[in-house]
């Protein structure tokens, strides 16, 4: 006997198909939840620093220490959040955490700063967020020591010149944290949607006892995994596309790379979460069972994706384990693609990977689903 | 009139029930140490040793002294010198470096005359945050080697010196900002994925009927399921917070006490919300589902957990208000970082008894014993 008759395939997938599409609760959770989800996060998932919270105590009150104070907040980094005349109000702000940056301008500063004398302000910084904390004190040393330099020059108290440092960002070119995150989402929530309908799909069949009445019709193991993962890619690959449309459309993120390496790239890629899900539903007797063992896989998953948190600055052990995961290899292709202009040239290793990951993954749920259902 | 006895008879069912299900032990008892584990190791911003393509086409003294002062900052280390400047290009798309420091001809001359001598930095925009730690170094360096060199070695003051200092974690230490914040993730995840099956199963299995017929009263049933979920939070809590301690170093500087009665009504909020998902939707699938998106989801991406809350947009920004996490993060981080009491943490405090007030009172009014409605 054949393996697979394509005839029956195609009856299953269209069956498949209208189920999946009548439930009009399973339609939202297709459609609807996976644009949501792109909002929310595109918006939440952000690593921009701004209007970092900022209490200034002033101690001169001259026109200089109000010039430095607009210096700083001149750009959309920083916003004034308090002042006072007494560094103990700083202390509580910081405390509180009503403030994440402190400004205190000595008494003499303007008088210092006049005769040249190095004058010095203080920059207390709330560390408890590490990151926007690295960042503010980076740009509030900068912002400082460049309105000393340019008060000086306009004094004519130091010689101009010194080394220019012109710098550039490729890609990004305001810097924004969006551009990088917004497709790497468009990964995540792929192989999000790729479990959820595999996992549970097949464990909600078994549950509700209609995977035994496929059992008894004459299709095989091969043709009923089949029928179950052709609907599910397809629904994904519509899914690519809605999302592409929203983070090109709504958040304005440039597309640059070949349209056609992102839709083979994406097909691998949700060939191999079909897979895991595959594998999850054989596994799982329930469908309570196959969504926590979804969620016990999805997130370190994306912890060692180089979503949120970059791969680079991982201790060695983690970096070499995210060489394991598909997320890890989709996202460099994906972000690529949009801010670099990757097509299949710059791509095929990390394309090669998920494809050997997603035949190896789909030949073991093949080996466990037909043993398991057979 | 409340019976301890029964309420403890209830709390001994929920727990044996819970001990039979493999995968809610897993996620009560080893998903704690895994994620402190994964988030504590592999989470960090600590940028070190950029790889950085250099591209002196000067190639005197001062600009191999440029290259070099970018070499011992210990933020910059040189990966690529390729010869001409088209090959930038190619090192920069395939993230081979991070950025690119081309020295054009002429480099010296113009330092030395006291002109301002031009110097280009490219940098990979992709990952916008690296980026923008990567400038700020870069700036920084270029200012210092500007004054030594410009100076001839003459000392003289920098007009304007701001002294940063930073504050509750001087170092800039990752695990320090995310193990307390991390409590909270955990405990959301508890109550996502714990209880928000405990009356969604009865009502699943057909036990919510023998539930019904005992004499228990519906307050003492609330209570009863909460036990166990709040002694395994509280001993997660435990777990993780110690582990914080003693392995990452995560100092502890304030009251222990507040931080437990703190943690104590974050999970009566979050267990009794939990409770009150799993009551309205009776399906455990649909229940977990949802306790996800109001718990685990607000607690990860709007509690100011990893992402800052002021650079949303506004309309998150006001949803952050209502999200408990971000308050509950305030008080461990206060706790743990800052070793502040009430007196700075009052507003916090509140916002958990309200919580919890909340979390118990709808778990409560939600229960209804009544089966046909």
């Amino acid at each position: 006997m054949p393996l697979v008759s394509l005839r029956r395939v195609r009856t299953l997938v269209r069956k498949e198909m209208r189920q999946i599409l009548r439930d009009p609760k399973t339609k939202r959770v297709i459609f609807a939840s996976p644009i949501l989800q792109l909002l929310l996060f595109g918006y939440a998932v952000t690593t921009d620093v701004r209007d970092v919270a900022t209490f200034v105590v002033d101690h001169d009150r001259t026109a200089e220490s109000r010039a430095l104070q607009d210096a700083l907040t001149a750009g959309d980094w920083f916003r004034i959040a308090g002042t006072s005349d007494r560094p103990a109000d700083l202390a509580a702000a910081l405390d509180r955490g009503t403030a994440a940056i402190g400004l205190e301008i000595p008494r003499g500063f303007a008088r210092d700063l006049a005769a040249g004398r190095g004058a010095a302000v203080q920059v207390l910084v709330d560390g408890t967020s590490s990151n926007t904390a690295t960042v503010a004190q980076g740009y509030a040393t900068r912002i400082i020591q460049e309105f000393g330099i340019a008060y000086a020059e306009s004094q004519g108290a130091i010689v101009e010149g010194g080394v220019d440092l012109r710098a550039r960002a490729w890609f990004n070119p305001d810097l924004e944290s969006r551009p990088y995150n917004v497709p790497a989402i468009i990964g995540i929530l792929l192989m999000l949607m790729a479990l959820l309908l595999t996992a549970l799909a097949v464990v909600r069949e078994r549950e509700l006892g209609t995977l035994d009445q496929l059992l008894v019709s004459p299709l095989t193991a091969g043709e009923l995994m089949l029928g179950k993962t052709i609907p599910v890619a397809i629904i994904a690959l519509i899914d690519l596309a809605l999302i592409c449309i929203v983070a090109i459309l709504w958040f304005g993120i440039p597309l640059r790379g070949s349209i056609i390496a992102l839709v083979v790239a994406s097909f691998v890629y949700i060939l191999a979460s079909l897979g895991f899900g595959l594998f999850i539903s054989t596994v799982s007797k329930t469908q309570q069972e196959a969504f926590m063992s979804m969620f016990l896989l999805f997130l370190p998953a994306v912890v060692l994706s180089g979503f949120m948190y970059p791969v680079d600055t991982m201790p060695d052990v983690f970096q070499t384990l995210t060489l394991l995961n598909p997320v890890r290899h989709f996202l460099v292709i994906v972000r690529g693609i949009f801010l670099k202009g990757y097509g299949f040239g710059d791509i095929w290793v990390q394309l090669g990977i998920i494809t050997v990951m997603a035949g190896g993954v789909l030949a073991g749920a093949a080996a466990r689903f037909r043993k398991s259902v057979g | 009139m409340l019976s301890v006895r029964r309420m403890a008879a209830v709390a001994r069912k929920e727990w044996v029930q819970l001990r039979r299900d493999p995968r809610s032990m897993v996620l009560a008892f080893a998903l704690p140490p895994f994620l402190l584990l994964f988030f504590g190791y592999a989470i960090s911003w600590d940028i070190r040793d950029l790889r950085l393509a250099v591209v002196d086409q000067d190639n005197t003294t001062q600009s191999r002294g440029l290259v070099e002062a970018f070499e011992t900052s210990g933020y910059f280390s040189v990966a690529e010198r390729p010869a001409a400047t088209a090959d930038v290009d190619e090192l920069l798309v395939q993230a081979r470096v991070i950025g690119a420091l081309i020295i054009p001809p002429g480099f010296a001359t113009d330092l030395l005359a006291g002109r301002d001598a031009p110097v280009q930095l490219l940098l990979d925009g992709g990952d916008a945050n690296t980026a923008t730690i990567a400038l700020n170094y870069a700036s920084a360096i270029a200012v210092d080697y500007s004054r030594e060199t410009v100076l001839h070695g003459r000392r003289v003051a920098a007009p304007l010196v701001p002294e940063a200092r930073v504050w509750y974690n001087p170092t800039l230490e990752s695990s320090n900002m995310i193990v307390p914040g991390l409590i909270a993730v955990i405990m959301s995840i508890i109550a996502a994925m714990l209880t928000a099956l405990t009356i969604a199963r009865e009502w699943e299995r057909g036990t919510m009927e023998q539930l019904a017929a005992t004499p228990v009263h519906r307050l003492e049933i609330v209570f009863g399921k909460l036990l166990p979920y709040l002694a395994i939070g509280l001993f997660d809590v435990a777990v993780t917070a110690a582990a914080g301690v003693v392995v990452f170093a995560v100092p502890l500087r304030g009251s222990i006490v507040l931080l437990g009665a703190m943690t104590l009504l974050f999970l009566l909020g979050a267990l009794g919300l939990g409770m009150f998902i799993s009551a309205v939707l009776r399906s455990q699938v649909l229940a977990t589902q949802v306790a996800m998106v109001a718990t685990y989801l607000p607690a990860l991406l709007l509690s100011g957990f990893l992402f800052d809350i002021a650079s949303m947009p506004v309309v998150l920004r006001a949803i952050t208000y209502v999200i408990p996490a971000k308050y509950y993060i305030a008080v461990t981080r206060g706790v743990f970082l800052k070793g502040v009491g009430l007196e700075a943490l009052w507003v916090q405090g509140l916002s958990m008894v309200l919580f919890a007030a909340l979390g118990i009172g709808l778990a409560t009014a939600a229960f209804h014993k009544r089966i046909a409605d």
